[in-house]
């Protein structure tokens, strides 16, 4: 595979790497936001930051590798499993942590949640240490000049765009999730209208935690990882919930877009080491300036 | 009669200290949890194998006495703040008479001010970064090679296959990374290359896309940087999947790792400086060969000998050595058995500088570079540099094997 | 106000800190204590803000990590004497706190918690970037600075003392500004902000001066910690993890008391100091935390004082 060294005059170079790193980032973006899906929805429908999240993203990561390596099957086809075991994951998570700091001040669920993230932690450090985990996923890419984009991130985008919308579908079309709807909005007055509430909570919480398995099966088709990765993911989550709304999935797909082309535009021109400073920076103005997020509707609203 | 008893009860009380055995109690933290575990545990499992090979063979011999090395740890949890505390009280409290050092240079450095505030040798095998011995320090031994000298293989190697190399050099934010990654631009700079890259990301990143296209865009054809254990990884597998068409890839710390093969064609052609590999070949003056090492651990362990075991190991037999060369565990004593100190093991030639302004810094050990190849069909690390320790020629430029 | 028995149970508190190892000569008691009085230096002015005002400040550690860096820094860079750099620290760090919280205190509830979340990471971020103060390598301070002070053994106790004093003055504070009116809008703002706000307190400034306040004992516990570690780096000076666990010891002990704090921080650094150098439960010591918080968090939410006031009213009128 011989490369000439300088082939483009060194403008032009620049602005194809530019775009290069801008599309990168819309592909990974997607993805971003469907990590944080899980999260926001949770958030949305019951008041409740879910501490596990990241921790259950790394499950999906695991339940990927350790299907993929005990099976032999393709990566993807691990996506149905991992999403029906978070589901019922989700719901134990609910009954175990979350059920009894439903109406209380958002501090105690935070705390539960927490703790239980710990257990989780430490159980999964005993077993497994801390000890790098690679699926190799090599499909054919897309270029574009001397820049490439792998095949696997292509994939990873459409398949979270895909389960976004089958979410808002969900959420939109079918009973169950405009009962969630219902219970985001106002959870009184669908008790009083005989919607069973506890049995939606449960229902919301298994599906954002199964949101979170299935985008770390996506994620870990695209990077290596260890038990601690999941800690980077949900700062992302919460700096996408911030941009894309409180509550609102597609919001957040559209959250972490915008965070991914960030990432992606900011680096061609500043050291890399600085692109943290100025996520961060950007997150707690745009949490000034928008107090209930970019792009959302009203509060507590799906 | 009862009185006689007395008098035997009071006799043996005194006579037992006689019969009593004597303990040299060394002192560390290791990594059991938190980021830093996995490299953590080779380190732990090279000072454990060398107290139990030593222990067996009778102890340690000190002026006519046996001592058994005892061992006192705890678990750091890869924090800092912890580290500090666990030493005061490894000292204070379980009365360490020496100290091995935690794993990595950011916990090594904090050790290493308990260690000189309470006057107790300390023999450093996980922390590579430099400034730690520029303090003014009188008790810091390091056994392995420091950061400024990790990658002057790499250059060097690098030279004799393309004087005219441009190198991008992207490494993470901490300091053992930019020690090495400072050391090495100045020494490829000095050696007519150009360096058309530098920039360190946040160890915490996760995705290089971006990064990889600024590779790219910088019209790089080497690479060299990388930092403690995924990052390294994960700029492999993207600088492949991209297709960055890197003729030369350097990566610290992760390819030296058996684990690291599980990325398959994106580990091909890596190179990765190490302290040791399986097929280095030094002449011990004591102790096993390389060979003897490698396979009493892998009986033990059912474990590959990596080079934090190879370091951790050498700690205790270059500690050994001293003490029996002072013939006492007197601290000013044994140190100056370790100033002295001038000897080859299957590790290397382990000497320290003495002058106040570099103390305890390693002198003589030298870095090998290995290389991740193919050979019969299965992905493992072949020594490549220097040439008289080489058990395989360089693949150079990486890419025409990919 | 010196009538009043709680202000002698925290001098004894003082007291006891101060002269137990002080006794014995006792290195090992001080070094423990040395992580307890910042824990309880840490988790009562943080209590200020969550106990009182009801905001959940996630990024407390900031204060402790600035604190200790800009006192580090002056005594590295510009040899300034220790007094002077930590009261700059605490000045410093302050006068921050009263900048940012006047942009971030405008956010209720979970976004007020993110923003903080999101203030120690940028800063880290920064400190990691930032040359003058060593990047992610840190500063480095060489032992000749213990010597205006006595060399490093006598260093240590000053330095340890100076620790009692700062905890002693968090919990003088905490006290206090409960039993002012101060803290009685704080309070109100706890309970319901809109309606504090209708009913003439200034929530605004009475949030902003609890946010600053809650800056200036942890800046300067930040400067004796980290002059005392000789060493400071940006992945220990903002380490989540303890601000995490000042609002778990706040949750412990019962947040909005002063004693609940102050006891829950000890018995947390005793239990984990334990944890830690246990070898059964080593392995295992982050699994034991959260399963020992989610019970409290289940079974007992108002913490180790609200079980203490259930089982024993009187305490009430003694203890705050």
């Amino acid at each position: 595979m011989g490369r000439r060294i300088c082939c483009r005059p060194r403008p032009l170079n620049l602005m194809l790497g530019i775009l290069a790193s801008i599309i990168d980032g819309v592909l990974v973006g997607l993805v971003y936001g469907l990590a944080a899906m899980g999260l926001t929805l949770i958030w949305g429908v019951m008041d409740v930051i879910n501490l596990t999240h990241g921790t259950m993203v790394v499950a999906g990561m695991m339940g990927l590798y350790l299907l993929v390596n005990a099976l032999g099957i393709s990566p993807y086809l691990t996506l149905p499993p991992v999403l029906i075991g978070g589901f019922f994951v989700g719901v134990a998570l609910y009954w175990i942590a979350i059920h009894r700091m439903v109406g209380r001040p958002p501090l105690m669920s935070l705390l539960s949640t927490f703790s239980v993230n710990l257990i989780l932690i430490g159980i999964g450090t005993a077993v497994w240490g801390t000890a790098l985990f690679n699926v190799e996923v090599s499909l054919p890419g897309f270029s574009l000049g001397r820049y490439t984009f792998p095949g696997a991130h292509i994939l990873a985008a459409v398949l979270a765009a895909v389960i976004a919308a089958a979410l808002y579908f969900f959420l939109h079309y079918t009973r169950i999730g405009k009962a969630l709807r219902a219970v985001a909005n106002n959870r009184e007055a669908a008790e009083l209208v005989g919607i069973p509430t506890t049995r939606l909570l449960a229902i919301a919480v298994g599906t954002g935690v199964a949101l979170a398995g299935v985008a770390g099966v996506l994620i870990g088709t695209l990077f290596p990882f260890t038990i601690l990765s999941g800690d980077g993911y949900q700062l992302k989550g919460f700096i996408v919930t911030v941009l894309g709304g409180f509550g609102n999935p597609v919001g957040a797909l559209l959250g972490g877009i915008a965070l991914g082309v960030l990432e992606g535009a900011v680096t061609p021109f500043v050291p890399v080491s600085w692109t943290l400073v100025i996520e961060f920076a950007l997150f707690v103005l745009v949490l000034i300036a928008f107090p209930n997020g970019i792009f959302a509707s009203r509060r507590g609203a799906l | 009669m009862k009185r006689l008893c007395l008098l035997a009860a009071a006799a043996t009380l005194f006579a037992a200290p006689a019969f009593a055995e004597d303990n040299i109690t060394v002192g560390f933290t290791d990594s059991l949890t938190g980021p830093l575990n996995v490299d953590s545990l080779g380190q732990q499992r090279g000072y454990e194998f060398w107290r139990d090979e030593v222990n067996a063979a009778g102890g340690i011999k000190v002026g006519g006495k046996s001592y058994q090395v005892k061992f006192v740890s705890y678990d750091d949890q890869s924090v800092g703040g912890r580290v500090q505390q666990l030493y005061t009280r490894l000292i204070n409290q379980d009365k360490a008479d020496f100290l091995f050092s935690p794993y990595s240079s950011g916990l090594t450095a904090p050790a290493a001010v308990i260690s000189e505030q309470y006057g107790k040798i300390m023999l450093d095998s996980g922390g590579a970064e430099e400034k730690p011995f520029e303090l003014g320090n009188k008790y810091l031994f390091m056994v392995i090679t420091s950061a400024s000298h990790y990658l002057s293989g790499a250059v060097e190697a690098l030279k004799a296959k393309d004087p005219h190399a441009k190198i991008a050099m992207v490494y993470s934010d901490d300091p053992f990374s930019k020690a090495v990654l400072a050391a090495a631009k100045q020494q490829a700079i000095a050696a007519g290359l150009q360096v058309v890259m530098d920039e360190s990301y946040a160890p915490s990143t996760t995705d290089f896309g971006p990064v990889v296209n600024k590779i790219i865009s910088s019209n790089a054809d080497a690479f060299m940087g990388g930092g403690h254990y995924s990052d390294g990884a994960t700029l492999a597998r993207q600088m492949h999947d991209q297709k960055a068409g890197m003729k030369w890839i350097s990566i610290l710390v992760a390819p030296a790792d058996d684990k690291f093969g599980e990325l398959g064609p994106s580990a091909l052609g890596v190179t990765v400086p190490s302290q040791w590999e399986l097929q280095v070949n030094y002449k011990p003056q004591f102790g096993p060969t390389t060979a003897e090492f490698a396979k009493a651990f892998q009986d033990k362990f059912h474990a590959k000998a990596d080079y934090h075991a190879a370091s951790g190991y050498t700690s205790g037999v270059v500690l050994q050595h001293a003490i029996e060369q002072a013939g006492s565990i007197d601290t000013e004593k044994v140190t100056a058995a370790l100033n002295a100190t001038d000897i080859t093991t299957f590790f290397g030639h382990v000497k320290f500088m003495t002058d106040p302004g570099h103390h305890g810094l390693q002198d003589a050990h030298k870095m090998v570079l290995a290389q991740w190849q193919n050979a019969d069909g299965k992905l493992g690390r072949q020594v490549v540099w220097p040439l008289e320790a080489k058990s395989a020629e360089i693949i150079y430029p990486i890419s025409a094997s990919q | 106000m010196l009538r009043r028995p709680f202000f002698w149970i925290i001098a004894l508190v003082i007291a006891a800190f101060a002269g137990l190892p002080a006794i014995g000569n006792d290195v090992e008691l001080r070094e423990s204590l040395v992580l307890a009085c910042v824990y309880i230096t840490l988790a009562s002015n943080l209590n200020l803000m969550l106990g009182y005002a009801g905001y959940i400040n996630f990024g407390s550690i900031v204060f402790f990590g600035l604190g200790g860096y800009i006192c580090v820094w002056l005594i590295y860079s510009h040899d300034w004497p220790l007094v002077w750099s930590l009261l700059a620290a605490g000045a410093g760090v302050s006068g921050l706190a009263l900048v940012f919280g006047l942009g971030i205190l405008r956010l209720r509830g979970a976004f007020f918690a993110l923003s903080t979340i999101g203030i120690v990471e940028g800063v880290q971020a920064f400190a990691e970037n930032f040359t003058p103060w060593g990047g992610s390598s840190g500063i480095y301070i060489s032992p000749q600075v213990f010597l205006p002070l006595g060399g490093s053994a006598r260093a240590l106790w000053v330095i340890y003392f100076a620790l009692v004093a700062t905890m002693g003055a968090s919990l003088y504070l905490s006290y206090f500004v409960k039993t002012s009116k101060f803290g009685l809008g704080l309070l109100a703002i706890g309970q319901n902000e809109d309606a504090a706000a209708i009913l003439g307190v200034p929530t605004p400034r009475y949030k902003a001066l609890a946010y600053s306040a809650s800056a200036f004992l942890p800046a300067i516990a930040g400067g004796l910690y980290f002059f005392k570690s000789a060493f400071i780096q940006p992945s220990d000076a903002f380490d989540l993890t303890l601000s995490t666990e000042a609002i778990v010891i706040c949750m412990l002990g019962g947040q909005g008391t002063v004693t609940g704090v102050a006891l829950g921080a000890f018995l947390y650094e005793q239990l984990r100091g334990y944890l830690l150098t246990s070898s059964t439960f080593a392995n295992f010591q982050l699994t034991i935390a959260g399963v020992l918080l989610l019970l409290i968090v289940l079974f007992f939410p108002a913490g180790l004082m609200g079980f203490i006031y259930s089982r024993v009213p009187a305490a009430k009128k003694v203890l705050e």
